[in-house]
């Protein structure tokens, strides 16, 4: 297959493709986080349940011979994470960031002491769809085969976008949200609500994990994730807790993951590290640009802690 | 005025730590480990199984494992820090470990040169050290192959194989060994096609897996076809070029098994010979030698099976190559030689023998190779 | 969080009959923090049951290697030091009510600033040039995490997030000047600065396998106690801690504090990396970057934020790091087997905080005789 010389639109394309490519784990995991903060928790331990997932999906996939069981075992694994976040967070006088900072940790240390095993196995990756076929660029091919999680991705954005604007439980979690009086006075069991929540979120962490491992980069080790969790968690506060823009920034931050590699490519190599560090500093950027120290940030739910 | 916890806390702790004394008296000497003759340690910067550097120095161990007289002590993913030092020491002091193979780069200066001192009658051997007697102390050695053989040859078939003239390689970062890998690939490329070049992208760590993988995929956009890579476990990168439809050749370690159809050869380290060699001086008695290199000839390095697709014209020039290599002293930078910036770096009718210790200094990339070192 | 002590201090119970009830409204500061390190450790040890592995052997073995022989002695305590630093700068924050967890970033760009600038102060005698180089160091960590604080007091940037953001780029920056501008030519296979001149090593304790840092350590969170304890700005610091808003009204300057305490608290960390680079490595370059910050996350939650326990708490977690090395070789753990230790000692002691003012066995009223 020989590849045109593109010269400098290598870049724009190699853009495109990072975006699409390095974007799905931002998706899932602040799809989770949207939901998980909509209903007035925050989790920051979806790193640590990002990298147990990667492992459980890889391992469950390399074991059963089906990536789509290693998917539904990492979205397990996260749920469990989520539920477990969830309930300890609902005792009195627990700081839900340093229990999210604590689950991290452990999610990150059972990842890497199950995950041993499974350094050197190849599990069977994701399928994709072409959508590059219209072009006879080899490159443009490569940047358009779309992996199936990500489509699922966007569906689940839509899914959760109209969930929270037109359905009954979509209300009930905005309204634990808000306001925990006011739930309770409607009856509702916040803490509950925020549980199932959270579970729902990690599920969500996990799923975006185990692209990373059953796609891309496809492979399982101590390196997987280089602070996507994270970040993910910023996106969510970027994107106003609106899931249709989360799929937005999420595009965002994948092709400025892509920046560094593409510009090398076309002979641009100094300070590369710099160039490596881009999300990082555009994230930053974001939550500086998007934060305001008296106003409480339009569309933030009420309840939030980091918000109050 | 309140009482801080320190002192009810360290009372505390004082009172468990006498408590685990007594119970350590009744339970299973774990604390010391049966030594049978010699005990040699090797300690490793990443995990065991990573099909890259790691991996390889493995495989000498588990080659050491099965000689008799010899156990064997190993530990992972043990950073460049204090932490080597500890471990050194703990298998010094624990398993009394008498020979240590620390074999990351990063190891040697300053923690192999702060601990061996210290311990006079152990041996401690350094991959890719550049020990010199009036600098190191006696009880430390450096050893070390020369793999930019193998790269020259990896160069070769994928000079065959390349049908967009345009080769891959993904580094992790731009120091000499790496360099001279990425030298020697496109050098050994332009024995088959002299207009054959190379473009080189640099992830910036040793193993990082998503930089590695975007590398990969940025290279094969820019259209290379035969891809390798300088980084500490080569299996994302195999994997990902393969799927992008782009030959590979291996490094480290055999990387065939990730990618059957596409794996051309590959340039290995062949330690367990070197390892096993090691082992039995001092078993013998003797004294390994304090820098120690070696090439094709002298098998510290060897080339993985050619693979299914590489053509019968690549493999008979890789052969004939090889079979040149093998008397040893092979000159893989011949002159008229400039650097892709356009300095000279030979004249014509110099050359750089394997052995010649300025390679391990190299700072340049030859022309040919699109990239920069900084 | 603030000091949830609920111990209201200055309560001096003089009589015989309440010193049961002091006791026991002050012990609980310490007994639920210690409980909660036992229920860890007691779970880590059914974990390792259910996967076949002998709890006991474990924590033998961790005994041993981290406690046990002067070696492993030695070996703790040279791993104490970066953890203590480490620890402050979590803490001190915390005193404001903030989770700072960048301190990672801290250590490395204060190491990187003393590799940089060291061979500009090698015409300077040690006693002069040391100081001067741990100062930069700490200058420029104090700059970095201040800036945290920065964008929290102004702009009411999450610090978590952005701490962690900021650990992140700074070993990017780290790894761009140690390999670009500040690199040493002759550091041909591992970049780094140029290393340090001899009189600019700081040594080991006479005697001992262990740096001074340990000794500096020590002392910073000695100084750390009385700042947080016995002065004013740590007494509004506390208060602020409590309810920012409600300090803002009441006219705290909580502005300064935020940025003097973070800031503090980024300097301490930057003097870890100061010694790293002159006492252990010799020169700046990628291993400055090993996670001590992230360990020093979890000493100071487990000690509470308070200065005092920061330091045996530190040389606890530097003993669990120690055995790492012995419970490969022995148990066949992985590595990451401490990791995993750490993480359910972290839950847990965070999990015991619902039960402060909850347990009526601390409650002064059920021992107090006279009523």
């Amino acid at each position: 297959m020989t590849e045109a010389d593109l010269g400098l639109w290598a870049i724009p394309v190699a853009i495109l493709g990072g975006a699409i490519r390095v974007s799905t784990p931002f998706l899932f995991v602040s799809l989770g986080e949207v939901l998980t903060e909509r209903s007035g928790r925050i989790n920051l331990g979806l790193e640590g349940t990002l990298v147990f997932g990667a492992m459980a999906g890889y391992a469950l996939a390399y074991e059963t011979g089906s990536p789509w069981i290693g998917v539904l075992a990492a979205a397990f694994a996260g749920s469990l994470f989520g539920l477990f976040h969830g309930l300890i967070c609902s005792l009195p006088r627990v700081n839900d960031i340093a229990i999210g900072i604590a689950l991290m940790l452990l999610g990150m240390g059972l990842a890497f002491f199950f995950g041993k095993p499974y350094i050197q196995p190849v599990a069977p990756d994701l399928p994709s769809i072409g959508f590059g076929g219209w072009s006879d660029l080899p490159q443009v091919q490569a940047a358009l085969r779309v992996n199936v999680l990500f489509l699922i991705g966007i569906a689940a954005a839509i899914a959760l976008w109209w969930m929270f604007r037109a359905t009954r439980i979509g209300l009930l979690i905005r309204v634990v949200g808000d306001s925990t009086d006011a739930a309770r006075a409607m009856g509702l069991r916040p803490a509950v609500i925020r549980t199932l929540a959270t579970a729902a979120g990690g599920a969500f962490a996990g799923v975006g994990g185990a692209y990373l491992s059953l796609f891309y980069p496809g492979s399982w080790n101590e390196g997987i994730s280089s602070g996507q969790g994270l970040m993910a968690v910023a996106l969510v506060i970027f994107a106003r807790w609106n899931p249709l823009a989360c799929f937005w920034a999420a595009i965002l931050f994948g092709g400025a993951g892509a920046l560094g590699p593409a510009l090398q490519s076309v002979g641009v190599s100094e300070g590369y590290y710099l160039f490596y560090a881009a999300p990082y500093v555009l994230t930053l950027g974001v939550l500086i640009v998007t934060s305001s120290p008296t106003r409480a940030m339009t569309g933030a739910p009420g309840e939030l802690s980091i918000t109050k | 005025m309140t009482i801080t916890p320190f002192s009810r806390r360290g009372f505390l702790k004082g009172g468990a730590a006498l408590a685990g004394a007594s119970a350590l008296g009744t339970l299973p000497s774990l604390a010391q480990a049966d030594s049978h003759g010699l005990t040699v340690g090797f300690i490793y910067v990443g995990p065991k199984d990573d099909f890259g550097y790691n991996q390889a120095h493995a495989e000498g161990a588990a080659a050491v494992k099965m000689m008799d007289g010899v156990t064997v002590v190993e530990e992972e993913n043990v950073a460049e820090t204090v932490d080597v030092q500890k471990s050194m020491e703990s298998m010094i002091s624990f398993d009394s470990a008498a020979l240590l193979f620390p074999t990351s780069f990063g190891y040697f200066d300053p923690h192999i040169l702060e601990v061996a001192p210290k311990y006079p009658d152990v041996r401690f051997q350094h991959a890719a050290g550049l020990w010199s007697a009036d600098k190191h102390p006696m009880n430390v050695g450096s050893y070390f192959g020369y793999i930019g053989l193998g790269q020259y040859l990896n160069g070769i078939v994928a000079g065959h194989m390349s049908k967009s003239k345009k080769l891959g390689f993904v580094a992790a970062k731009p120091i000499p060994q790496v360099l001279q890998n990425i030298n020697s690939y496109l050098l050994g490329a332009r024995q088959v096609d002299p207009t054959i070049t190379c473009q080189v992208i640099f992830t910036g760590e040793w193993s990082l897996a998503v930089k590695e993988a975007e590398a990969t995929n940025a290279l094969a956009d820019a259209g290379c076809d035969v891809i390798t890579c300088h980084v500490d476990g080569p299996k994302v990168v195999m994997e990902t070029a393969a799927g992008r439809g782009a030959y590979v050749c291996g490094y480290h370690a055999n990387q065939s098994p990730l990618a059957p159809e596409k794996y051309l050869t590959g340039a290995e380290w062949n330690w367990p010979g070197v390892y096993t060699r090691m082992v039995q001086t001092v078993l013998d008695g003797g004294t390994i030698d304090n820098f120690d290199r070696g090439g094709l000839a002298e098998g510290y390095i060897k080339m993985s099976p050619l693979g299914s697709a590489v053509t019968d014209a690549a493999r008979a020039q890789f052969e004939a190559t090889k079979a040149e290599m093998l008397k040893g002293n092979f000159a893989a930078y011949k002159g008229p030689l400039k650097d892709n910036a356009g300095n000279t770096i030979l004249g014509a009718g110099d050359s750089l023998v394997e052995t010649d210790i300025s390679l391990e200094s190299m700072d340049y990339l030859v022309e040919g190779v699109i990239g920069s070192t900084s | 969080m603030a000091d949830q002590n609920p111990s209201r201090g200055g309560e001096k119970i003089l009589s015989p009959d309440g010193w049961l009830a002091a006791l026991a409204q002050r012990s609980e500061a310490v007994v639920l923090p210690m409980g909660a390190l036992l229920a860890g450790l007691a779970a880590f040890g059914l974990f390792l049951l259910i996967l076949g592995k002998s709890p006991a052997d474990f924590y033998a073995l961790v005994y041993k290697a981290g406690f046990g022989t002067a070696f492993s002695w030695q070996n703790t305590l040279s791993r104490t030091a970066p953890l203590l630093f480490a620890a402050l700068c979590v803490a001190l924050p915390a005193r404001l009510g903030l989770v700072v967890i960048g301190g990672e970033g801290a250590i490395v760009l204060g190491g990187v600033a003393c590799g940089a600038l060291a061979g500009s102060v090698s015409g300077l005698p040690g006693p002069l040039a040391i100081p001067l180089l741990a100062l930069a160091g700490a200058l420029v960590a104090g700059l970095w995490i201040g800036a945290v604080g920065a964008l929290r007091h102004y702009r009411g940037v999450n610090e978590t997030i952005a701490s962690l953001l900021m650990a992140y780029i700074a070993i990017a920056l780290m790894n761009h000047l140690v390999e670009g501008p500040f690199r040493d030519p002759a550091s041909l296979n591992k970049p780094s600065t140029a290393p340090l001149a001899a009189h600019l090593r700081i040594g080991d304790i006479p005697g001992w396998d262990v740096h001074w840092g340990l000794v500096v350590g020590i002392l910073s969170c000695v100084v750390a106690w009385v700042l947080m304890e016995r002065t004013t700005w740590g007494f509004a610091a506390r208060i602020a801690g409590g309810n920012i808003r409600a300090a803002q009204v009441q006219g705290l300057p909580v502005g300064r504090l935020i940025l003097g305490f973070t800031a503090l608290g980024g300097a301490f960390a930057g003097i870890a990396g100061v010694f790293e680079v002159a006492a252990v490595h010799g020169s700046a370059n990628a291993s400055l970057a090993s996670g001590y910050g992230y360990t020093g996350i979890l000493v100071a939650f487990l000690a509470r934020h308070n200065p005092l326990a920061i330091i045996p708490v530190a040389i606890l977690l530097a003993g669990f790091e120690a055995s790492s090395g012995l419970l490969q070789r022995r148990m066949d753990l992985p590595d990451a087997t401490v990791l995993v230790l750490q993480g359910f000692v972290f839950v847990t002691i965070l999990l015991s905080e619902t039960l402060y003012g909850r347990l009526r066995i601390f409650s002064p009223a059920r021992w107090r005789t006279n009523q």
